[in-house]
């Protein structure tokens, strides 16, 4: 969990990034609804509700190919960290960034870790909910990781995606996925507010998102 | 059959050709921006040109392509419908078991000719199965509605499909080996009939056919569709084992059940709040946009070949 050097994609990311996305269009025909923001090629932190393993690699489909070279998921490290495999196939196959959520040494502060890759002029996809939301609420409470990516890089974009259907595609502990049509609605950007204070920023992020969903009626 | 075929291909590209130009003068002439009308029928009439180029070459592939082309339409078409029903965690193994077994073993069967099990397959084995493996699972949340929702799923998007490709296992007397135009000329009678609705609705339109449901359905794009694309029935009886009168009949029978299809796709789409079943098909929307009209005539036109023609 050290300092994370990136450089461009290596081959094996490449053909992951590019086979994954295949995938996901077959499966689920994914199309991007840009609705408030545009592609760009800006640095920028994707954040986005999180339903299932699926989510980023939908999310990634949606972006272009250079974008996708340098934006990274940020996932668990207690999860994808814990054998040899699963670190492999989260880092060198996915190219995620690992952040342990509870940390005990300084070189393991996830602020830090996410700031490193920020500070490379990479791109994140982040899951503010903080883990997968199994529950019947659309959406989790976030933790603060957001707002404080934010006051300390304040030029980059935050964007809310909010990935739809994809807890219906690949729910919780399934394997297989059942092949239904998806979207990943692109919303405005949002930035902390000179003086806003945390809570009512992540409340404000957090509502931002929860509005883009297209048909809130359909969850469960 | 060679001939009769390079006399289809040739019609349809003249009639494209002609929509095109027609199409190309419209906007030409029209104010600029162009309504959203004559955007639509440009993106219509080039949808067109791929869905008939892609039908020619598995029209060459014979009963492969068919089969193949036909299983991949109930991929998307099922797709589609499932992705607008209420669907829970629970019913993840029987959706599953709709993509990955039904679909591939009602087309299996249409290979194997395996008429007896093609046609209860799914409205035996299915329709019991499937709301039993849900019931196992335990979950009661709007039970009655998710199966049903399921059933006419897979009764829509797999079985009535399934009907085209199944019409090359009838035996017609003295059509052998030929049962390739059944397929060719209930798709262009069928498709025929929704474009003549579309464009006797667009010229002469005035009276609703049914507001409720579908407000571009009229009577006047109806009875002049359903006219038409019977006098195109009749044209075409050259490819069929049908006499003029016969083919003119049958192919009524067809475009009517045809027109209540898309009626039935239309109360759907309303009734799940949206316009379009998917995006799949530029300026038509999705699969089941273009084929709500072939899922509801395709089984009643090979029970009528069956019944009639077969012996």
């Amino acid at each position: 969990m050290n300092r994370l050097s990136l450089k461009t994609f290596t081959l094996l990311q490449t053909a992951t990034s590019v086979g994954l996305s295949a995938l996901a269009r077959m499966v689920t025909g994914v199309r991007p609804i840009w609705n408030g923001s545009l592609p760009s090629d800006r640095q920028r932190i994707y954040f986005a509700n999180h339903t299932s393993h699926g989510d980023f690699i939908l999310l990634s489909a949606c972006l272009s190919e250079s974008e996708r070279a340098i934006t990274h998921a940020v996932a668990a490290g207690e999860y994808w960290g814990k054998s040899r495999l699963r670190r492999f196939i989260a880092q060198d196959m996915l190219s995620s960034v690992l952040i342990n959520r509870q940390w005990t040494r300084p070189e393991e502060n996830p602020i830090e870790i996410m700031l490193s890759v920020l500070d490379q002029g990479h791109s994140l996809i982040l899951f503010p909910e903080g883990t997968r939301n199994m529950t019947e609420e659309p959406l989790l409470a976030f933790r603060s990781g957001l707002y404080n990516l934010s006051t300390a890089r304040p030029e980059v974009e935050l964007i809310p995606c909010w990935i739809e259907n994809m807890s219906r595609v690949l729910p919780k502990g399934q394997f297989l996925p059942v092949p239904l049509l998806c979207r990943v609605v692109f919303g405005p950007p949002v930035a902390v507010a000179p003086g806003e204070e945390r809570r009512a920023f992540l409340e404000r992020a957090h509502a931002t998102l929860l509005a883009l969903n297209p048909r809130p009626e359909r969850d469960d | 059959m060679r001939h009769e075929i390079s006399i289809l291909i040739i019609g349809l590209l003249a009639v494209l050709t002609t929509a095109s130009i027609v199409a190309t003068i419209l906007s030409a002439r029209a104010p600029k921006p162009l309504s959203s009308t004559l955007v639509n029928l440009t993106q219509r009439i080039n949808a067109w040109w791929v869905m008939v180029a892609l039908m020619t070459v598995a029209f060459f592939f014979g009963r492969y392509g068919m089969t193949i082309l036909f299983a991949l339409i109930s991929f998307a078409a099922l797709r589609e419908f499932v992705t607008l029903t209420h669907t829970r965690r629970s019913d993840h193994w029987v959706l599953l078991g709709m993509f990955g077994i039904i679909i591939p073993f009602q087309y299996w069967l249409v290979w194997t000719a395996w008429y007896g099990l093609f046609v209860i397959f799914i409205p035996v084995y299915c329709f019991l199965l499937m709301p039993a493996i849900t019931a196992l699972h335990g979950d009661t949340e709007r039970f009655l509605e998710r199966i049903a929702a399921q059933q006419w799923a897979v009764m829509i998007s797999v079985y009535c499909v399934s009907h085209v490709p199944a019409l090359l296992t009838l035996e017609v007397p003295g059509f052998e080996g030929r049962t390739l135009l059944l397929i060719a000329f209930l798709i262009i009678v069928v498709q025929g009939s929704d474009v003549l609705q579309y464009i006797f609705g667009k010229l002469f339109g005035k009276h609703r056919f049914s507001p409720n449901v579908s407000p571009s359905k009229t009577w006047e794009g109806l009875i002049g569709g359903l006219v038409s694309a019977s006098l195109l029935g009749a044209l075409l009886s050259f490819v069929t084992p049908f006499s003029p009168l016969q083919a003119a009949a049958v192919a009524f029978v067809a475009c009517s059940m045809g027109f209540l299809g898309g009626l039935v796709a239309s109360a759907i789409k309303r009734d799940q709040g949206v316009k379009d079943w998917g995006h799949l098909i530029e300026g038509h929307g999705g699969m089941m946009d273009r084929t709500d009209s072939l899922v509801f005539a395709a089984p009643v036109f090979f029970h009528l070949v069956r019944y009639f023609w077969t012996v």
